[in-house]
């Protein structure tokens, strides 16, 4: 294997074996990271840097290393979303509320990888309470995506909300970070910025001490470079939590294996609903290259249809802002968080701390999930909403009767301007229309970069599979980034000094 | 039910008679150790917030994971309300702001509790027997405490209680008067006891109730109701009852109208008064939990509990009263646990269940009563009052001797057998020794003999005297009989 | 089902957020604007469909009641804005 001299360009396969056959220390490891780190502050990936405590564990990861105990994932840098409370380490949610919370706990999923040896870099940026497609509405101030149009210095959007990872590990930052995706939000910004994101299905990672914003359909996953990478960290992070009581005691199987079975005989469907109008010409082009690079390799292409699919975003906007509405009734300012100053009666501190402490996107969303749930409303939008969830569900069941796995696009457009979109709320939450389908669904999905559109921005295209059916939906990756090729690299001009 | 029954609990007004109409929801902590979704303790009394769990303050990305013993228990008391158990129900969240509420939402029951409609049976004094329908059961999590008199502009939040499992039990408005009420609650409370679900301590708490009470002319439909909010014992469910309706009475008759309300009962004042912090109009906008899946469970795990449930209240008195007891009797052992314990151990114990019983109301409840404590405190033990009533049987000793010797094991404890022996206490059934004594008193009263020969009635003060001479010992029969012969008085008749 | 401005308010006091006026009127068309585009979901017919209740097929677990949580007062405290021996403060309920 040629290594390259600068280990920011592992992969995690690669970090891997470099520690195995001593080419590298883990502390060189880490230390390279910090270093490009601290150079990258313009993209602001990172509301929070661990340099101290990377070091330290990775001279833990050295010793064991020497001593011929290392763990999975021993030395591995990652960056950690800041939704996954860390024990001592600040956690924000990327929220005025949270400004100052340090968890006295450690999340399971996060708690999963330290246990195989990986070490943290840092909590990266996101959109409030991870409520966003653009990562614009971070407490923080929005991240930056790495990638720049063909010639233009405009500065362009990550995705969201997982945006902070997914600029990490585009502008090799981190060999892989984690992300959580709602309704998109790991496999949006994974496309945009050209990167593997695979969210799993709902229940294969541990909820327990990642920050809730839509119970139903948070889920955890990892964001790599490579497909490989993915089915590597996922490994770690999957499994039965008996703290979290929608977490799924099914084995986990090794999926790194999985990536080598091919496609051959492999049924992969082609939902006709996700052709939308006013789809870009390259977006097509793109998906249409996908089913060929398939079919060479010996899948089968089927035509299918998910009829409901054009109700599955404005149905995700009833059930995720209704969940939320309840879920961060918590930030109230009395046990932890942000208070308002000088309010002495309790509503009014109340009314005061949480105006002050959530922006703008995540009050919208209060008040509308607030609304829906509200009396004489519920039935009319919530309770319906559910039920389409329930068609939506039933749609992919059927289709599934037909094939092993869907091939969609990942997102409708590349990379946009900030702030070209932040002002209607309905386009941009257009962004998700074709991943929140599989949030409804509970099932797994998966971006992998594709190519470039005319502008030279990433695209990726998604892969669905069937309810802990992973194994194929990384198959089925794999057989896409290998005929891909993808290898374009953003350039560095974020570096400084 | 008769009309004279129904009158005799309609109260008077200005203009006429008024029905109340009363329904009770319950809350009841399971008797658990731990929570009701995480693994912080119950147990009373400790330290501010040490029984608090990550979940239970709420903090960020904790989830909740549901108690096993609790829902068993949940479903033991459905069983014991014999109540229909939904195999299938749903935790919904019950949104609204309030500091003692952590999550800013309750998990609670709403639309699918885990136990639907039942019914208890309520022993009235008066004889009647009253049957209160029970609406249905859920779990929910209790609130944590605030505490107001700390601080002239603060409260304080002890979270231990936060996330407790409660049962609250919904009755029908079937209840007719205050007396009603605290009856239902007093069955209730014996019911939880002896299935253990609850303890059913009121002044810790685990025991609340609220209680809706509406006016209405006889005949007429529901009058608007106001609910008293977490009344915490029978007789406060009795006083703000009594209050509550001739508010409401005085106030409809006055041309007032009710005003559907939540109030607070004052047990200094004996008023109730509305609830400030209430007045706003509540919309809990309750929704499934989605950080829980139903409930399901299988009817043989059901079957499996039912089968090994204890004798309740009910089926108790039935037993008691084929054992002879009398009804009045039999519902007053049932109708407190510890009382039904006792007398169930003074039997075991080797006591006859009828004589058990009376010496239980003869003997020891008047003196419990005086001394101001509860069964469980008095200083004789069931297998000592066993061994008391069984001698009397068995003509070990007499009724009198009984008295005597239950005085001695109240003040100085003790084997009642060995006081016996020690202090001479056995009944006298020895014919010469009576003869002896009743001889001797017909001889110091001459003209006593005289007057009971013509008033036979007057006998009795002969067998008085002769007990007094022996101390007790003798047997009250053998001196009648002896006294009866040489008198020359017929048979006892 | 038009948001008018006195819902508005109605809602944001529900959800405890203070919302000044001009952010009322805001509010009204941001959620007029969202309430009319999710209005497509009416034409579904959802008769004889039951709410999806849990999204993977599963059962609900049950943990054994033991104590295993809890007995850490202090490290509540560490992030509350106001304490007083190991109570959690407010400004004062009226009740
Ligand atoms: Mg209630
Ligand atoms: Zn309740």
């Amino acid at each position: 294997m040629a290594l390259s001299s600068d280990p920011t360009r592992f992969t995690i396969a690669d970090a891997r074996d470099a520690l195995a056959g001593k080419q590298i220390s883990a502390t060189e490891l880490a230390q390279a990271h910090i270093t490009a780190l601290t150079a990258a502050t313009a993209l602001n990936a990172f509301i929070t840097e661990t340099p101290d405590r990377a070091l330290s564990a990775a001279e833990t990861s050295d010793a064991r290393i020497a001593a011929g105990e290392a763990r999975p994932l021993e030395g591995i840098p990652l960056a950690i979303k800041d939704l996954f409370c860390t024990k001592g380490v600040r956690t924000t949610a990327a929220s005025r509320i949270l400004d100052n919370f340090f968890p006295t706990y450690e999340s399971t999923v996060t708690q999963n990888l330290w246990d195989a040896g990986a070490l943290m870099l840092g909590k990266t940026n996101l959109d409030e309470f991870a409520m966003g497609s653009s990562n614009e509405t971070s407490y923080f101030g929005p991240v930056i995506n790495p990638w720049r149009a063909r010639g233009r210095n405009e500065d362009l959007v990550p995705g969201g909300s997982s945006g902070g990872s997914a600029t990490a590990i585009a502008a090799h930052l981190a060999l892989g970070a984690t992300g959580t995706d709602t309704g998109g939000s790991i496999r949006q910004p994974a496309a945009v910025t050209g990167i593997v994101g695979l969210k799993p299905t709902y229940g294969r990672c541990s909820r327990w001490g990642a920050v809730a914003f839509a119970s139903s359909l948070d889920q955890a996953g990892p964001m790599t470079r490579t497909v490989r990478d993915a089915a590597i960290m996922l490994k770690v992070m999957a499994g039965h939590d008996p703290k979290d009581s929608t977490s799924v005691d099914t084995p986990v199987p090794d999926y790194e294996a999985a990536l080598n079975t091919g496609v051959k005989g492999l049924r992969v469907g082609i939902p006709k609903e996700y052709r939308i109008d006013g789809m870009p010409e390259e977006m097509d082009a793109l998906w249409q290259r996908g089913v060929d690079w398939l079919k060479a390799q010996g899948a089968e292409i089927v035509d299918v249809s998910l009829p409901h699919t054009k109700y599955a975003l404005p149905a995700y906007y009833i059930v995720a802002p209704a969940e939320a509405s309840s879920n961060l009734a918590r930030y109230d300012g009395v046990r932890y968080g942000h208070r308002a100053a000088g309010v002495s009666d309790l509503i009014g501190l109340y009314e005061r701390t949480r105006a002050e402490g959530f922006g703008r996107e995540v009050r919208r969303r209060i008040m509308i999930g607030t609304y829906v749930l509200s009396a004489g409303y519920y039935d009319a939008y919530y309770l319906r909403a559910q039920k389409i969830r329930t068609l939506i569900a039933r749609d992919f069941t059927q289709a599934f009767q037909q094939c092993d796995v869907l091939l969609t696009p990942a997102t409708p457009s590349a990379a946009f301007g900030i702030g070209s979109k932040t002002s209607d709320p309905v386009s941009m939450y257009l962004n998700d229309v074709f991943t929140v389908t599989v949030n409804l669904a509970g099932l797994p999905g998966m971006s992998v970069p594709a190519g470039l559109s005319q502008d030279g921005l990433p695209l990726g295209l998604q892969i669905i599979g069937k309810a802990f059916d992973e194994e194929t939906v990384l198959r089925a990756g794999r057989a896409i980034e290998t005929a891909a090729g993808f290898n374009a690299q953003p350039q560095s001009w974020w570096r400084t000094a | 039910m008769s009309e004279a029954g129904n009158n005799s609990k309609l109260l008077n007004g200005a203009t006429g008679k008024w029905e109340v109409v009363i329904g009770l929801e319950v809350h009841a902590q399971v008797a658990s150790k731990a929570k009701l979704f995480s693994g912080a303790a119950t147990a009373f009394g400790a330290a501010p917030n040490s029984q608090v769990s990550l979940i239970d303050a709420a903090l960020p990305g904790m989830l909740p994971v549901i108690n096993r013993f609790c829902v068993e228990q949940a479903v033991r008391t459905g069983l014991g309300l014999k109540a229909k158990i939904n195999l299938h129900s749903v935790f919904d969240r019950k949104n609204y702001f309030y500091p003692d509420l952590p999550a800013g939402y309750q998990i609670s029951q709403y639309k699918q509790p885990v136990v639907g409609e039942g019914e208890i049976f309520v022993d009235m004094p008066g004889g009647e027997t009253i049957t209160v329908g029970i609406e249905r059961l859920h779990l929910e999590q209790d609130a944590g405490k605030s505490i107001h008199d700390q601080h002239p502009d603060y409260t304080y939040l002890d979270l231990n209680r936060a996330g407790v499992a409660l049962m609250e039990i919904v009755s029908r408005p079937d209840l007719r008067s205050s007396e009603e009420a605290a009856a239902y609650l007093r069955k209730l409370r014996a019911i939880l006891r002896y299935l253990g679900t609850c303890d059913g301590n009121m002044d810790e708490g685990s025991m609340r109730a609220d209680v809706n009470v509406s006016v209405r002319r006889p005949g007429d439909p529901l009058g608007t109701r106001c609910e008293i909010k977490n009344v915490n014992s029978m007789r406060f469910v009795q006083q703000s009852v009594d209050y509550e309706a001739r508010r409401q009475i005085d106030l409809i008759e006055a041309g007032g109208t009710i005003k559907q309300e939540t109030r607070l009962f004052d047990s200094r004042t004996g008023e109730t008064r509305p609830m400030r912090s209430k007045e706003e109009a509540h919309d809990y906008r309750y929704f499934p939990d989605p950080d829980l899946l139903p409930l399901t469970f299988e009817q043989a795990w059901v079957d499996e509990l039912a089968r090994s449930l204890p004798e309740l209240p009910d089926e108790k008195k039935a037993r008691f009263i084929q054992a002879g007891l009398s009804p009045y009797d039999a519902s007053v052992l049932v109708a407190e646990k510890e009382a039904t314990d006792y007398f169930e151990a003074m039997v075991a114990a080797g006591a006859e269940t009828k004589a058990a019983a009376n010496w239980l109301s003869n003997e020891y409840f008047g003196r419990l009563n005086k001394a101001g404590m509860g069964i469980g405190e008095g200083p004789i033990s069931p297998q000592a009052a066993g061994a008391i009533v069984w001698m009397v049987i068995d003509k070990t000793i007499s009724s009198r001797g009984a008295k005597d010797l239950t005085d001695i094991v109240w003040h100085e404890g003790g084997d009642p057998r060995a006081i016996v022996e020690s202090r001479g206490l056995k009944q006298v059934s020895d014919e010469s020794a009576i003869e002896a004594a009743v001889a001797a008193v017909m001889s110091a009263n001459p003209d006593k003999c005289e007057e009971v020969k013509a008033k036979p009635k007057a006998a009795a003060w002969f067998v008085g005297q002769v007990m007094k001479s022996t101390g007790g010992k003798a047997n009250p029969q053998t001196v009648n009989a002896i006294l009866r012969r040489r008198l020359g008085l017929p048979e006892d008749g | 089902m038009a948001v008018d401005r006195d819902t508005v308010r109605r809602i944001a006091r529900l959800a405890r957020l203070a919302v000044d006026e001009d952010q009322v009127v805001a509010m009204e068309g941001e959620l007029n604007a969202l309430l009319t585009w999710v209005e497509q979901l009416q034409e579904v017919n959802v008769e004889g469909v039951p709410p999806m209740a849990s999204v993977v097929e599963q059962r609900l677990k049950l943990r054994e009641d033991v104590v295993t949580d809890g007995g850490y007062a202090q490290d509540l405290m560490l992030n509350a804005p106001q304490t007083e021996d190991n109570f959690f403060v407010v400004p004062k309920v009226v009740e």
